[in-house]
């Protein structure tokens, strides 16, 4: 088992209202697995996805990875597990403006301090994995999305992570760049065995995954909407509420 | 890497970073330029006060004549007799300096034995009237008509002739004349009147001078008088030797002739006497010191150290050193906690706008520390051209005070002008000396500026990298820009 989730739960406070973003999840991931989380807008999937990559801790429940509580982890250790074990994609790129797509590929090595000549070659390795050799002088604003979403797919899997989490990976792109990168994600889980989770709304993308999940206000769900009743039924008991007062 | 993003990240926000530049820039050349000033006009000052006072001196004394011994001066003349008129005359009168008492050389010797004094060297200064003409020789038969070279009381020092009211007497012009004498130490030149003097032509005088008739005169008294390096000067009747020409800077008290101080002394019969003692003292903290034991050995000496000399300066010279002591100063600790702030503020919102990017290199595993750094680095790389910019404008602005700034006038109102109303010379002892200001800037000052330059982008990336490190990996997923 790679991810172990127990009753894991995660509070903000959001202009003075707690705000229930994870609300007691339970959840084992298989190494390997290609994981589609869906949900409205709203719904904590982002969040979980943050949870699953260290990038936050959770505010309660136990979140094993292989073996280890990452809500019990310091800053200095979850930024090190995040550099050895997890690739990101995000729905903006999120590509340094400035740099070309080598350099761009380039800054997920350099929390390794590999030497330069070899960064650079592995980054160059990594681009011509997703196509884009030729267009490795390329600062971002001079690649289309597609292109844009590639150069982050390379920087993702550079350093040849064990979990690749996507977020939204295709929601800045026309419907057939979204085919090409989900194709890609999909060809590279196949080669590589890599456990490759993603988010999205988009039914289609989901439809690919090995396995699916629904997340609804923070709570997963069997099935989709499964939870829709009691959201209205929550809604109308707080209108009510808020009417009285 | 590193410098790869810093150089891209600078050039692609290069309007805000040279903002940030500027902002630095323009504090760090309103403290260059108001330094090279302060500077400058210290430079003016020390310019007075050594033209004034000698170079080394750290203190002067010399002891105020009383009252009743100045007055009218008397030539030795008596009214004159009919038979007398239309002779010729030609009388002189050596006076030491008036306003100014003698002071016995064994008091010299004692402050020179003083601790914390270094050197201790006298010098008598006279001055030397003449008078020279014609009897008056009346036209009328009246024998009451007073004769003009009686009114000549001479203390006046005046250089007219005294043709004065006496109409009906016919007249030939008299002369008076005045020659001041300073009587020098010849074995200790360095300090004392000829300290700031330069040898013009000729030589100076030696320690085997002290008894020889030998001097040195000004440049202006030699033009004046057509005298040159072995010309012959009679003063007081003695002939003296002129063995050199010597240029004293503008506006000091000079005399027009120097001679070995024993020739002075026997001319005003003042054997073993000074009336003017030149002190230095070890170091610049004693003199207060010293000045307290000097006035305790002659509780009636004027004791002046270069500092009151420096308060009594006034006029523009001590306008523009206040001006740059107090306005100066504070405008550029304003300026500069302003650029800094601005840096800093403009940083911090920079860093503001790059949180997804930030972000991002956080979910990359960028450690905190190398996201600080990366923002310091950009902004220690505006600090530089910052500073270029700063110190290329300060130093413009120095060349343009020192360019434009008007001539400054020193006043120092001396304090024998409170002396004796008889001792009218002391008058012109209020010396004005004009001094040109220039704004030296020197390459401390250009150091301290580019580390003032650097520090201000130490600041503005501390407060920018501060921001950075509390941006948390999870921001990289905002969906806003």
């Amino acid at each position: 088992m790679l991810y172990e989730l127990t009753d894991v739960t995660k509070r903000y406070t959001q202009r003075r209202k707690q705000v229930n973003a994870l609300d007691g999840v339970d959840l084992a991931i298989d190494e390997g697995e290609f994981l589609a989380i869906q949900g409205s807008t709203g719904s904590g999937k982002t969040t979980l996805l943050q949870m699953l990559g260290a990038m936050d801790r959770p505010s309660g429940g136990k979140l094993d990875f292989e073996g280890r509580d990452l809500a019990k982890m310091g800053e200095r250790d979850l930024s090190e597990l995040r550099s050895h074990s997890f690739g990101f994609i995000f729905q903006g790129f999120n590509l340094i403006p400035t740099l070309t797509a080598q350099e761009n590929v380039e800054t997920a090595l350099v929390p390794w301090h590999t030497h330069a000549d070899e960064r650079r070659r592995r980054a160059a390795e990594a681009l011509g994995g997703v196509g884009l050799a030729d267009r490795a002088r390329h600062i971002p604003s001079e690649l289309s999305g597609g292109e844009q979403q590639r150069v982050a797919i390379a920087r993702a899997l550079v350093r040849a992570p064990r979990v690749i989490l996507a977020d939204e990976p295709t929601g800045n792109l026309d419907e057939r760049t979204r085919d090409d990168i989900i194709g890609l994600l999909e060809q590279l889980w196949r080669e590589r065995g890599q456990t490759l989770i993603v988010v999205t709304h988009d039914t289609w993308v989901a439809s690919r995954a090995s396995r699916r999940i629904w997340l609804d206000a923070g709570r997963l769900e069997e099935q989709p909407g499964a939870g829709r009743v009691e959201l209205d039924d929550q809604f109308l008991a707080e209108a009510m509420t808020a009417g009285a007062a | 890497m590193f410098f790869t993003y810093v150089f891209r990240e600078l050039r692609r926000r290069h309007r805000q970073a040279l903002l940030t530049a500027m902002g630095l820039a323009v504090g760090v050349a309103l403290v260059v330029a108001v330094t090279a000033y302060a500077a400058g006009v210290g430079k003016a000052q020390t310019q007075v006060l050594q033209s004034l006072y000698g170079v080394g001196t750290d203190i002067t004394v010399s002891q105020q004549q009383k009252m009743d011994q100045s007055g009218a001066q008397k030539f030795g003349m008596q009214p004159p007799s009919q038979s007398k008129q239309g002779q010729k005359f030609n009388r002189s009168r050596v006076m030491t300096s008036p306003g100014q008492q003698s002071i016995s050389a064994t008091k010299l010797a004692q402050i020179a034995a003083l601790d914390g004094v270094s050197d201790a060297t006298g010098s008598l200064s006279m001055t030397i009237m003449n008078v020279q003409g014609k009897f008056a020789q009346a036209q009328s038969g009246s024998s009451s008509a007073a004769p003009s070279a009686s009114s000549q009381s001479s203390s006046s020092g005046s250089s007219s002739s005294g043709s004065s009211s006496q109409a009906q007497t016919q007249m030939s012009p008299i002369n008076v004349s005045q020659l001041s004498v300073s009587g020098v130490d010849t074995a200790d030149l360095a300090l004392g009147p000829l300290s700031s003097a330069q040898v013009a032509s000729g030589r100076s005088l030696t320690s085997a001078d002290s008894t020889s008739r030998v001097a040195l005169i000004t440049k202006a008294y030699a033009k004046q008088n057509s005298l040159a390096v072995g010309g012959v000067k009679k003063i007081d009747g003695k002939k003296f030797t002129v063995v050199g020409i010597v240029a004293l800077p503008a506006g000091s008290t000079s005399s027009d002739i120097y001679i070995p101080l024993s020739w002075a002394q026997k001319l005003s019969d003042n054997t073993n006497k000074v009336n003017q003692i030149y002190v230095k003292a070890d170091s610049a903290s004693v003199i207060a010191g010293v000045k307290a034991e000097i006035k305790q050995l002659m509780p009636k000496a004027t004791v002046t150290t270069s500092s009151d000399l420096a308060s009594q300066v006034s006029g523009s010279l001590s306008s523009a050193s206040t001006l740059a002591d107090r306005l100066g100063k504070w405008l550029a600790i304003a300026a500069l906690i302003a650029s800094f702030a601005v840096a800093s503020l403009l940083t911090v919102s920079a860093v503001s706008r790059r949180v997804r990017e930030f972000g991002t290199l956080k979910a990359l595993g960028w450690k905190g520390r190398r996201v600080v750094g990366q923002v310091l680095g950009e902004s220690m790389v505006q600090g530089v051209i910052g500073a270029v910019i700063g110190v290329g404008l300060g130093i413009l602005g120095a060349k343009l005070i020192a360019a434009f700034s008007p001539a400054l006038k020193a006043t120092l109102a001396s304090a024998a002008q409170n002396g004796p109303p008889g001792a009218q010379q002391a008058a012109s002892a209020a010396q004005a000396v004009t001094v040109n200001l220039t704004a030296p800037v020197s390459l401390e000052l250009i150091a301290v500026a580019v580390g003032l330059a650097l520090a201000g982008a130490l600041v503005a990336g501390a407060f920018g990298g501060w921001r950075a490190s509390r941006l948390r990996p999870a921001d990289a997923l905002r969906r806003v820009d």
